[in-house]
């Protein structure tokens, strides 16, 4: 059964340094709360996971968190590239990143066998391009029965994956809708899992589409009203693209950064600034 | 030509996407150009053309252009929402989409797209890209591929530092040597021209001119010796109607391209 718990609380206890850590969220749902809440929390040498990793990974990248990361595509959408990402790729600041790269499809896939409890996924991908030349959690596979060619991919199975979702109920039974992107995948793949919803209520009302993941599925659950912003949660609040876009100018600066994380999350500088 | 024309070339080259749409059911949308072209043609010519973003929103009909591909107006107003995992396993691979909209930094004479890194040493590349995300799987599966990009030597390489998707590969026979089920890229739309590959060689050659362009002009922003076809033509020039429609179109949105 899922916990109801205190962000700060949930984090501390399921997040470990040396994790491998997926905050999903696709475009919608994305727990920006949870992940503010790991930068404080001060954990280090973590590798991130997840497909499109946007501002909250950009921020836990420059907070010096992580040591890897698994991605499919990283960027700040609609405005350009995400520097902290870029300065710890190419400059080794504050802490060499390493880097494992996928197409989104393969990463797609490489959750639903997670999901599954397969070792790996099969997709009609890859070929030809040089993704296969730097990545070793793809090979060719043939099928057994036609003959034909394929890419297999590895199953992702993080130690912990976490998600926002709209609401859930005292019991821990949550509820989520709209753009859904992998979240349930994640939750399923990974070994155990953190939900951060919009509210908790008495009783969920049914809605068209939903997905419900029952309280038995889930490993914890908090309620952080707000917890997906800038991102959105439909049916409470809209993406705040301002925000995106204001976000371009401290990810620029390695001291514009810091002062960021010590003015809005209160965690201090990850590293001397230096050059 | 002595007037300057009443509109950008980026203009022209949103118009020009557009119309490539006319004979297109469904589009798997890029966001960014790509998307502005796609719902220019759906105010135009296109009103059931099929817009599926890689969010899983199919049938998305928004009234604004979207930021990003996962806009709360795109779930809001669309036929379905599916997972991330369904959209690229039941839809894209298994060759629903007619049409797959792709944009690049870099892209070559066989039409081979990076999205990745630029410089030799993908370790440490001179410049970090966002990277694949759905790129490679619509570039295989999809049964077209249009691509849209700026013209200039930066972009047109004659080699791509990293195969983010695969156009024509080393050349005829690629593709079905890997095995993609997809025709390839038919149009490369820019806003200087467009190229379309030869049918025996797969290299990309001029087709056709926007208006006060020149073949010349083409082949100095083109970074490897770009020949013509044979019945080059000249674009026709933006309507009135398909540059107030476009207007309207990214008027009401803020967008900063």
């Amino acid at each position: 059964m899922a916990e109801l718990l205190p962000l700060a609380e949930a984090v501390r206890e399921l997040v470990r340094d040396g994790d491998t850590v997926a905050l999903e969220g696709f475009t919608h749902l994305i727990p920006v709360a949870a992940g503010h809440e790991i930068i404080r929390a001060g954990r280090r040498d973590l590798e991130l996971v997840r497909m499109t990793p946007d501002l909250v990974y950009d921020q836990l990248i420059g907070a010096g968190c992580a040591r890897r990361l698994v991605f499919s595509w990283g960027g700040n959408p609609g405005v350009g590239s995400l520097h902290r990402l870029r300065d710890a790729v190419e400059r080794g600041w504050p802490v060499p990143l390493e880097i494992e790269e996928h197409s989104h499809a393969g990463m797609a896939n490489r959750y639903a066998a997670g999901a599954a409890g397969l070792p790996f996924a099969v997709l009609r991908g890859y070929a030809g391009t040089d993704l296969v030349h730097h990545t070793a959690t793809l090979a060719p596979v043939t099928c057994p029965f036609t003959g034909e060619q394929l890419t297999a991919v590895a199953a992702l199975r993080p130690d912990v994956s976490v998600i926002h979702a709209q609401r859930a109920d005292r019991r821990g039974n949550v509820q989520l809708w709209g753009i859904t992107g992998v979240q349930k995948e994640a939750v399923f793949a990974a070994a155990r899992s953190l939900v951060t919803v919009e509210e908790v209520v008495e009783t969920l009302d049914p809605v068209p589409g939903a997905i419900v993941l029952p309280a038995w599925t889930v490993t914890a659950v908090a309620e952080v009203p707000g917890g997906a912003r800038p991102s959105y949660a439909q049916g409470y609040y809209e993406r705040d693209n301002s925000y995106y876009q204001r976000w371009e100018p401290i990810s620029r600066d390695r001291q514009v950064f810091c002062d960021w994380l010590r003015e809005q999350l209160g965690a201090p500088a990850p590293a001397e600034v230096g050059a | 030509m002595s007037a300057e024309p009443s509109w950008t070339p980026t203009e022209m080259m949103t118009v020009v996407a557009a119309r490539a749409l006319a004979e297109a059911t469904t589009c798997f949308v890029g966001i960014g150009a790509p998307s502005t072209a796609a719902n220019l043609a759906r105010r135009l010519h296109a009103p059931e053309l099929v817009l599926i973003y890689e969010s899983g929103t199919i049938g998305a009909r928004p009234s604004t252009l979207p930021l990003s591909i996962g806009d709360g107006e795109l779930a809001a107003t669309a036929d379905t929402v599916v997972s991330v995992p369904e959209v690229f396993n039941y839809w894209l691979q298994a060759g629903r989409i007619d049409v797959g909209f792709l944009g690049a930094a870099q892209i070559d004479r066989y039409a081979n797209l990076n999205s990745t890194v630029i410089g030799d040493d993908y370790r440490r590349p001179a410049v970090r890209l966002p990277g694949a995300g759905g790129a490679p799987e619509i570039a295989a599966s999809c049964r077209e591929v249009f691509i849209m990009v700026k013209h200039g030597r930066r972009t047109f390489v004659p080699q791509v530092d990293f195969v983010t998707s695969v156009g024509y590969g080393d050349g005829p026979g690629a593709r079905e040597r890997l095995g993609l089920r997809g025709r390839g890229p038919v149009r490369v739309i820019t806003d200087l021209a467009v190229l379309t590959p030869d049918p025996d060689s797969c290299e990309l050659r001029l087709d056709q001119l926007h208006p006060g362009v020149s073949l010349p002009e083409v082949q100095a922003a083109t970074g490897w010796p770009l020949a013509a076809g044979d019945d080059v033509t000249e674009t026709d020039p933006p309507t009135e109607q398909e540059l107030r429609l476009l207007r309207e179109l990214t008027g009401a949105t803020d967008v900063d391209d």
